[in-house]
């Protein structure tokens, strides 16, 4: 990696006041590489275009085959993902959970490491947003859909898998001790939520903001390949990287926008009768998708930032409320013992190898880890386009530490909750209800719960548009090679693909198949990611030392 | 009747900008006024400049050379941004007020239906603002 030092102190004569300077020096990748040269630039129907050729081609051509085989060859193609997805988590379960042990140690590592003290976007870069701006949008875009649905899912059925002592108990479970039982479902909820997902993003983010903000590189996957591959990023090694991102990033989305809208259905259901049906669902999308492009058109800040503090604000609420009304102290005194018990079974369920509860394993923590990498490519790169002025430290902190203890809030108050009603006061419903329902019948034991419910709804719909207006900034600007002041339609655009894709596969069917095969994504992308951990290393190693 | 025309500059579309240019060249000539330059960019690395400060010292130059050929004052102002697509009007309507300008002309092109959903920078900046604004657009 060549690289010179340029001083980034602005010009005596004229400094100007809107820019965050001065910068601090930067050490910039020499490159000759202009971004947006292999673009094409036109105006259609009035409306003008910028866009990467050869990404933006391929990978709608690949996206729409994918859709149309899907669509079309439903039962025969089903099987077919089913088995590559089986074959990945099964016989490569270990490579997931070792890679995502390796990005933990890395995280944690770069907190208490000199490293840490280096600032994304030059050592004198100012923040772009508040400390609750970023949060918010950060744990919007990366978790908050499946908090709500697996905030009391996942404790109740891995509380119940221990209890019974089955094959797809944690750590072999704790059979017929409900005490046991309990912690190590919690346990093994969190792990699922905690510090390994946020340390899959960290990686991500860090590496992107890292190549595009300190180096000077496009923000776009292919740039975290730099350190490797030099200038051939810029060609067919590089585009293959990106096409991965927009497949990735646009089958996550869309399966999800799609089983998002039956969940959200189902919901609506339940509490206001309203008809589960085609109609309402595909009115769910495009509602979604409307208030997804006004979000995009306003912009990052006006749109997303704003929509993601009203998510923030409205499941603190929620949560608060749950704790105020449900078993306080259990509560309280449990976050503090779910997080001993998560750190105490943590080496234990973080082990890669000769695991005796394989199907928990693999079923679980490697879906998972291939999910949540699946994922990373655009939750990754959102993180990194607000992250520009906080030092590595302050990053890893807040993308690491501070969301894994919300998550141990979150799933402490839900699935404590709910267990305590299934234990306590041996309500059942909780436990037997669908998946989609368990978040509403758990609501339904507590005061409010008219009101309570429809916040759950409204916080689901809005958690479903900030994933889909971040998901389309960020589609828009891989397929611009990391323009991100590319023109408004395309982003429009890309919204638009998102609901008519989701529904599409929702009325012609092959959702769950599709999206089994966004989460194969995960493979391919386990490996770049360990290589961005190198590239990490590399690019923070060549930084000026920050004082 | 004017003391400080405001332009702004898409550094990455300087052909559009052309006929607009000479336009502003008249009339800071003609009102004997200061012309200040503004851009705004990205914080991400461009197509013009890999940080916002490259992006500065390429308006600075471009405002020398404008100076060369119109004679008049010139300076500049950048602004960085998250999302400067999204926030572009709202960054000029701030710099109108930083600046203290008594005019703004900016290049804009023709109407369109897309203006009804998206209106253009020029449209918007001038119901946002006290100043007076010009909106040059291409020559038939």
């Amino acid at each position: 990696m060549d690289n010179k030092s340029q001083d980034k102190s602005p010009d005596d004569k004229a400094p100007s006041e809107g820019i965050p300077a001065p910068e601090g020096p930067a050490n910039l990748i020499d490159t000759d590489y202009v971004i947006g040269q292999d673009n094409i630039t036109t105006t259609t129907m009035g409306v003008n275009l910028d866009l990467h050729g050869k990404v933006f081609t391929i990978s709608s051509i690949v996206v729409l085959l994918f859709v149309i085989l899907t669509l079309a060859l439903q039962d025969e193609i089903a099987p077919v993902y089913d088995a590559v997805f089986g074959f990945l988590t099964g016989n490569l379960a270990w490579f997931f959970i070792l890679a995502a042990n390796i990005f933990v140690i890395l995280c944690i590592g770069l907190i208490f490491s000199p490293l840490g003290k280096i600032r994304i976007g030059g050592a004198d870069a100012k923040p772009d947003f508040t400390y609750m701006g970023w949060f918010s949008m950060l744990f919007a875009a990366g978790m908050g859909i499946g908090l709500m649905f697996y905030g009391v899912n996942e404790p109740l059925t891995h509380f119940g898998t221990s209890f019974d002592g089955g094959s797809w108990a944690p750590l072999g479970g704790a059979e017929g001790d409900e005490a046991g039982a309990a912690a190590l479902g919690m346990a093994a909820t969190i792990f699922h939520w905690g510090l390994h997902p946020w340390a899959i993003y960290a990686v991500v983010a860090l590496s992107l903001a890292l190549f595009a903000f300190n180096k000077g590189l496009p923000l776009s996957m292919r740039s975290v390949f730099y350190p490797i591959l030099g200038e051939r990023v810029w060609g067919w090694p590089g585009h293959l990287i990106d096409i991965l991102a927009v497949f990735a990033t646009l089958f996550g989305l869309t399966t999800s926008l799609g089983l998002g809208a039956t969940q959200a259905a189902a919901g609506m259901t339940y509490l206001f009768g309203a008809p589960e049906t085609d109609v309402t669902m595909i009115l769910l999308i495009i509602g979604i998708t409307i208030i997804a492009i006004c979000s995009i058109l306003a912009g990052v800040d006006k749109g997303v930032q704003l929509l993601s503090k009203i998510n923030i604000a409205m499941a603190a609420a929620l949560l608060f409320f749950v704790i105020a009304v449900g078993p306080t102290l259990l509560i309280a005194t449990g976050f503090f013992e779910n997080l001993l018990n998560y750190v105490v079974h943590l080496p234990a369920l973080s082990n890669p190898f000769g695991r005796e509860d394989a199907n928990f394993s693999q079923g679980w923590t490697a879906f998972y880890w291939a999910w949540w990498i699946s994922w990373s490519p655009y939750v990754g790169m959102f993180i990194a386009r607000v992250s520009r002025g906080r030092t590595v430290r302050e990053f890893m902190v807040s993308v690491l530490l501070v969301p894994s203890i919300v998550s141990v809030l979150w799933m402490t108050t839900f699935g404590g909750t709910a267990i305590d009603q299934y234990l306590s006061q041996g309500i059942e419903a909780v436990r037997d209800a669908g998946i989609d329902l368990q978040l509403f019948v758990m609501l339904e034991q507590l005061p409010l719960s008219q009101i309570t419910s429809f916040v759950a709804i409204v916080l689901v719909i809005v958690f479903f548009v900030t994933s889909s207006d971040s998901g389309s900034l960020v589609i828009d600007s891989i397929t611009a090679g990391g323009k991100v002041d590319a023109p408004k339609p395309q982003r429009v655009f890309w919204a638009i693909i998102e609901g008519a894709l989701a529904i599409a596969l929702l009325l012609g069917g092959g959702l769950t198949a599709l999206q089994t095969m966004a989460v194969s994504t995960g493979f391919p992308f386990t490996i770049i990611l360990l290589v961005a951990c190198y590239a990490i290393i590399k690019g923070l190693m060549s930084e000026p030392k920050a004082v | 009747m004017f003391n400080n025309i405001m332009v702004p500059v898409d550094l990455a579309h300087l052909e559009t900008l052309e006929p607009a240019l000479d336009v502003v060249a008249d009339m800071g000539k003609r009102y004997d006024a200061r012309i200040t330059y503004v851009g705004i960019t990205a914080n991400t690395p461009t197509s013009v400049a890999r940080t916002p400060q490259e992006y500065e010292q390429k308006l600075d130059a471009f405002a020398q050379e404008r100076h060369q050929v119109h004679g008049q004052p010139v300076s500049i102002k950048v602004y960085s941004s998250t999302d400067p697509v999204a926030n572009v009007d709202d960054l000029l309507v701030k710099a109108i007020k930083e600046i203290g300008t008594d005019l703004v002309m900016m290049a804009t092109h023709l109407p369109r239906h897309l203006d009804i959903v998206m209106p253009s920078h020029g449209g918007k900046v001038a119901t946002h603002t006290d100043a007076s604004v010009f909106l040059i657009r291409p020559a038939k």
